[in-house]
C-alpha cells in the first residue's frame, strides 16, 4: 500500500513537471482561466444584463464551471500522449504497483485544475465579484467545485484513453464541451433562450453546476420560474450529477485503461 | 529440472487473429551470457522480448527469466529485469536526470543510492554535460544513450535490449557496442536483439536466428559463421542468364556454396582468405561475364538466412507483419 502511494507520487510529480516545464500547459491553468474571468466581465459585462445583481457577480460562477470543464482537454492531452509515446511500456515493465501510473497522472491533473481554480477565484475577486454566504457556504461551494473538477478531470482521463491520437483530443473536447459550456446558463440566464435551446440548457449537468455553485456564493442565479426540477433544487442535482458523471467515467476509464495498455 | 537464473522459453508462441508472430520457440540464456536475437524486422524479436519483459502474455508455451515464470508471477519479474526498448521510452519533456531518478524510485531504490546511480550512470554513458537538459532537445543517440542507463538503474540481474543500435549512426554504434563489450556489470545476463550479424558477432555469446516467428537457426557466432562463410565477393551482373556463369567463374576462390539473387542479379559467395579482387575480374572476364559490379563484404543476416534455406527458392524473407 505504502509502494502504491509513493509510487503515486513519484509519477505525479512527473506530470507536474510537464505542467511546469512545458509554456503551453502552465498557461492552459494560469493564464487561461484569468483570461476568461478579465475578458467576459469586461467585454459582455456591460452588455448583458442579469436581474438581481451585477453581471460580475453572476458571471464568475458559470466561468468557474466553464473553465473547470474546459480543463478536460489537460488531463486528455496528457493520457493520450503517454499512450502513444509508449513510455506506458517502460513503467509496466518496472517493479512498480500496476494502478500508480492512473492515480499519479490524477493526482497531478486534479491539483492542476485546483490551481486554475485559484487564480480564478482570486481574479473573480479583483474585478468586484464577492461571496455572500457564510463560511459553511463557502466552504460547500468549494466543496462543489472540487467536485466539479473531479468530474472533468476523470472525463478528460477517460478521453484521452479512448482517442486514437491527442491530435484528436481538441476536436473532440470543442465539438462536445463547447456548446455544452454555451448552451447553459454559464454567461445568459436560460430564460432568453429560444425554447429548444431552453430545454437542453435547462436540463444541461452544465446548467446545474452553475447555479450550484451561484446558490453557495449567494450570488444572483437568474433562474426562471418554471424550471425543471434540477433547476429548482442546484445544490442538489448537480450534486446527482457530478455522481452520476463519475459513475460512468470511473468504471468506462479503468476498463478502456486496461485495454489500451495491456497485451 | 535445476533452477534457472537466466532466460528459458519453451515452446513459446504468441498468435495475433491468424498470424502466429512467434511460433514454438525454444532458448535457454545460461546466466552471465549474452544472447544475440537476430532477425529481420517482423521475425518476432521484439515479441519475444515482451513476453519475457511481462508486456504481453504468451499464447502458448512458457518463459521464465531469472527463474521465476513470466506469466504466473510478473511482478517478481520485474524486480529482476530492466529493458531498454526499440523507440527509447524515456520521458522527453523531462531532464536527463529527471528521467533517471524517476525510473531509480519507481524501484524502489533508497533515495541517496539513486542519486548516486544516477551520477554514475550519466558519467558512464557520457550524458554528464546533458543531464539537466529536457530530453526532447536530445539526439537519437542521446537518447539511446539515456534510455539504456534507465534500463541499469537498478542493476537488474537480467537486462533486455531491443535493436540497442538500430537508427545510430555509425559512430554511436561503435560508442554503444563499446560499452556492451564491457559487460556492462559482473554476472548480468544480456538478451539483445539486432537485424545485424556483426552486432551479435560482435557481442553475443550465443544467437538464435529468428525466421518469420521461428527458430531458424541457434549456435555460438563461430558455429553460425562457420555455417555460412566468412568474407564474401558479390558480383551484380546485367542479365539474369549471367548469374550461373558467373557463380561458375567465381567458383575457384569459393570457400562454399555460391548464393544466387535472380531478382537482384547477384551472385554472393564465400571466399578464401586472401583472394585478391582482381584475379576474380579476371576470371569473370575469362568466362564473357560483364560484370555491373564487385564487391567483398563481410557476411550479413541477408546471408545467413540464404545460407539456411534452400537457394533455388530464393530468399525466405518476406516479411510477415
Amino acid at each position: 500500500m505504502t509502494t502504491l502511494a509513493s509510487d503515486s507520487l513519484v509519477l505525479a510529480r512527473r506530470r507536474l513537471a510537464h505542467i511546469r516545464l512545458m509554456p503551453e500547459k502552465l498557461l492552459d491553468v494560469t493564464l487561461q482561466p484569468l483570461m476568461f474571468v478579465l475578458l467576459f466581465s469586461f467585454v459582455f459585462g456591460g452588455a448583458i444584463h442579469v436581474t438581481g445583481g451585477g453581471y460580475r457577480e453572476y458571471l464568475i460562477g458559470g466561468v468557474l464551471v466553464q473553465t473547470l470543464s474546459f480543463g478536460l482537454v489537460g488531463p486528455a492531452m496528457s493520457m493520450a500522449t503517454d499512450i502513444k509515446e509508449g513510455i506506458l511500456d517502460r513503467f509496466r515493465s518496472l517493479p512498480m504497483s500496476r494502478s500508480a501510473f492512473l492515480y499519479g497522472h490524477l493526482v497531478a491533473e486534479s491539483l492542476a485544475a485546483g490551481l486554475a481554480m485559484v487564480i480564478m477565484v482570486t481574479s473573480g475577486l479583483v474585478v468586484g465579484w464577492r461571496i455572500h454566504t457564510d463560511f459553511a457556504h463557502a466552504v460547500a461551494a468549494f466543496g462543489l467545485l472540487a467536485l466539479i473538477a473531479l468530474v472533468f478531470v476523470w472525463l478528460g482521463t477517460l478521453l484521452g484513453v479512448i482517442v486514437r491520437s491527442p491530435d484528436a483530443v481538441m476536436g473532440v473536447a470543442f465539438v462536445v464541451i463547447f456548446p455544452l459550456t454555451f448552451v447553459a446558463n454559464a454567461f445568459v440566464p436560460v430564460g432568453g433562450l429560444p425554447d429548444g435551446l431552453r430545454a437542453v440548457a435547462e436540463w444541461n449537468p452544465i446548467s446545474a453546476m452553475v447555479a450550484g455553485v451561484r446558490t453557495l456564493f449567494g450570488n444572483p442565479t437568474a433562474l426562471p420560474a418554471d424550471g425543471p426540477w434540477p433547476l429548482h433544487h442546484p445544490v442538489l442535482s448537480s450534486v446527482l450529477y457530478c455522481l452520476a458523471l463519475l459513475a460512468v467515467a470511473i468504471p468506462l476509464t479503468m476498463q478502456r485503461y486496461r485495454a489500451r495498455t495491456e497485451g | 529440472m535445476k533452477e534457472h537464473r537466466g532466460v528459458v522459453a519453451t515452446g513459446l508462441g504468441k498468435r495475433y487473429d491468424d498470424l502466429w508472430a512467434l511460433r514454438d520457440v525454444d532458448l535457454e540464456v545460461p546466466a552471465g551470457s549474452v544472447l544475440g536475437l537476430l532477425g529481420h524486422n517482423g521475425a518476432g524479436k521484439t515479441t519475444a522480448i515482451k513476453i519475457f519483459t511481462t508486456l504481453l502474455s504468451p499464447t502458448t508455451g512458457s518463459a521464465s527469466v531469472a527463474g521465476i515464470d513470466v506469466t504466473a508471477d510478473p511482478s517478481a519479474v520485474r524486480e529482476q529485469i530492466g529493458v531498454a526498448g526499440q523507440e527509447a521510452t524515456v520521458d522527453g519533456l523531462l531532464s536527463g536526470r529527471a528521467n533517471l531518478e524517476m525510473i531509480g524510485r519507481l524501484y524502489h531504490l533508497p533515495r541517496a543510492e539513486v542519486r548516486k546511480r544516477t551520477d554514475e550512470l550519466l558519467e558512464r554513458l557520457n550524458l554528464t554535460q546533458a543531464a539537466d537538459r529536457l530530453v526532447r532537445t536530445y539526439s537519437g543517440g542521446m537518447r539511446r544513450r539515456l534510455d539504456l542507463a534507465a534500463s541499469l538503474v537498478a542493476r537488474p540481474p537480467v537486462l533486455f535490449l531491443d535493436e540497442p543500435t538500430t537508427g545510430l549512426d555509425p559512430k554511436g554504434r561503435s560508442e554503444l557496442w563499446e560499452f556492451l563489450g564491457e559487460r556492462i556489470y559482473a554476472g548480468a545476463t544480456l538478451v539483445l536483439t539486432t537485424q545485424y550479424l556483426e552486432e551479435a558477432d560482435r557481442l553475443a555469446d550465443d544467437i538464435v536466428v529468428l525466421d518469420r516467428g521461428h527458430v531458424a537457426a541457434t549456435g555460438s557466432p563461430a558455429e553460425l559463421k562457420a555455417r555460412i562463410g566468412g568474407e564474401r565477393i558479390v558480383v551484380k551482373v546485367d542479365q539474369a542468364a549471367d548469374l550461373e556463369r558467373s557463380a561458375g567463374a567465381v567458383d575457384p576462390f569459393a570457400d562454399g556454396p555460391p548464393s544466387l539473387d535472380a531478382e537482384a542479379r547477384e551472385v554472393s559467395v564465400p571466399t578464401r582468405p586472401g583472394t585478391r579482387l582482381i584475379e576474380v575480374v579476371r576470371a569473370l572476364d575469362a568466362a564473357g561475364v560483364d560484370a555491373v559490379d564487385l564487391q567483398r563484404r563481410e557476411p550479413t543476416l541477408d546471408d545467413v538466412f540464404l545460407a539456411l534455406t534452400d537457394n533455388d527458392e530464393g530468399p525466405a524473407l518476406e516479411v510477415a507483419a
